[in-house]
């Protein structure tokens, strides 16, 4: 059942993403242009998103112990602030704003195949797969303090 | 080139977006996070379980568009940059990027804000910022 619910997920997910213009990369890039062509649409697409999941997340930690077809909330449970999160937020923003593709909408836009898209899918998944490999070279950083 | 400012249509996909968040909390306990989701199905280290579910959401994205074309006979329009290095630029950085900082704009722009991360607040002002400066630097000081 859980499998099910969550190819559902990720179908409703890529829909929002078509439905809301978040799927095309000349509508991403226009609003981080803000000081030319801006298209302030996308700030919607978030603001619609957090009204929703910020009282479905927190109705769900009031009613629920556990998810209804598994058996615990896998919350991301790190308050720090480290300077991987920040280099890795840092670079990602810097390729979002070169293609206009987030992983999401690229993903959802892979089928479309336009030429730029069949070039960035594999090169993010080759991203991603370095970065699973690439150890936190600010470790050796906080070890020393300690 | 400009595109149509549509708030409504924005708005209501967002929803869409945030309500499927929220389904896969509720039935599977997981964050919605498509960078997290994606590299878990080639993780060295994840259990078979969490790969299966994590590539069937993966599969329900791809299959969304396929969706749309049926129903309304069209694919969805986009305009998608199409300089290769740039795109190959582009896909290594953002994939390289989301994964080493723990998210994207799913993972941490709506379920870490909805949960009230700081990590995700400092990640998402992150990665707008250098976005915004990059579509900057690339169309106003580079192209302009």
């Amino acid at each position: 059942m859980k499998q099910v619910f969550a190819l559902l997920s990720g179908l409703i997910f890529g829909l929002g993403l078509i439905i809301s213009g978040m799927s095309d990369p000349a509508k991403v890039l226009n609003f981080l242009d803000v000081f030319g062509t801006w298209d302030p649409s996308l700030a919607f697409v978030m603001g619609g998103a957090i009204a929703v999941t910020a009282p479905g997340f927190a109705l769900l930690r009031r009613k629920r112990a556990t998810p209804f077809y598994d058996t615990k909330f896998r919350i991301p449970d790190r308050s720090d602030i480290d300077p991987k999160l920040m280099t890795g937020s840092g670079i990602f923003g810097v390729g979002w704003g070169l293609g206009g593709f987030c992983p999401g909408p690229a993903l959802t836009a892979l089928p479309i195949a336009a030429t730029g898209t069949l070039i960035f899918v594999p090169f993010m998944l080759i991203g991603m797969w370095f970065a699973q490999r690439t150890p936190d070279p600010f470790s050796t950083l906080k070890t020393g303090e300690a | 080139m400009e595109t149509e400012f549509t708030p409504w249509l924005s708005l209501g996909g967002g929803m869409l977006i945030g309500a499927a968040a929220v389904l896969l909390m509720a039935t599977n306990g997981r964050i919605a996070g498509i960078s997290g989701l994606t590299s878990r199905i080639f993780a060295a280290k994840a259990d078979g379980e969490a790969r299966g579910v994590s590539a069937l959401f993966v599969l329900g994205l791809l299959l969304a568009a396929p969706l749309w074309l049926l129903v309304s006979g069209n694919w969805p329009t986009q305009t998608v940059p199409s300089g290769v290095l740039v795109m190959a630029a582009a896909g290594l950085l953002v994939g390289f990027g989301s994964v080493f900082g723990n998210g994207c704009t799913s993972g941490h722009g709506v379920c870490g804000i909805s949960r009230g991360s700081g990590r995700s607040i400092v990640a998402t002002v992150t990665f707008m910022a250098t976005a915004a400066i990059t579509v900057f630097v690339v169309r106003h000081m580079v192209g302009g």
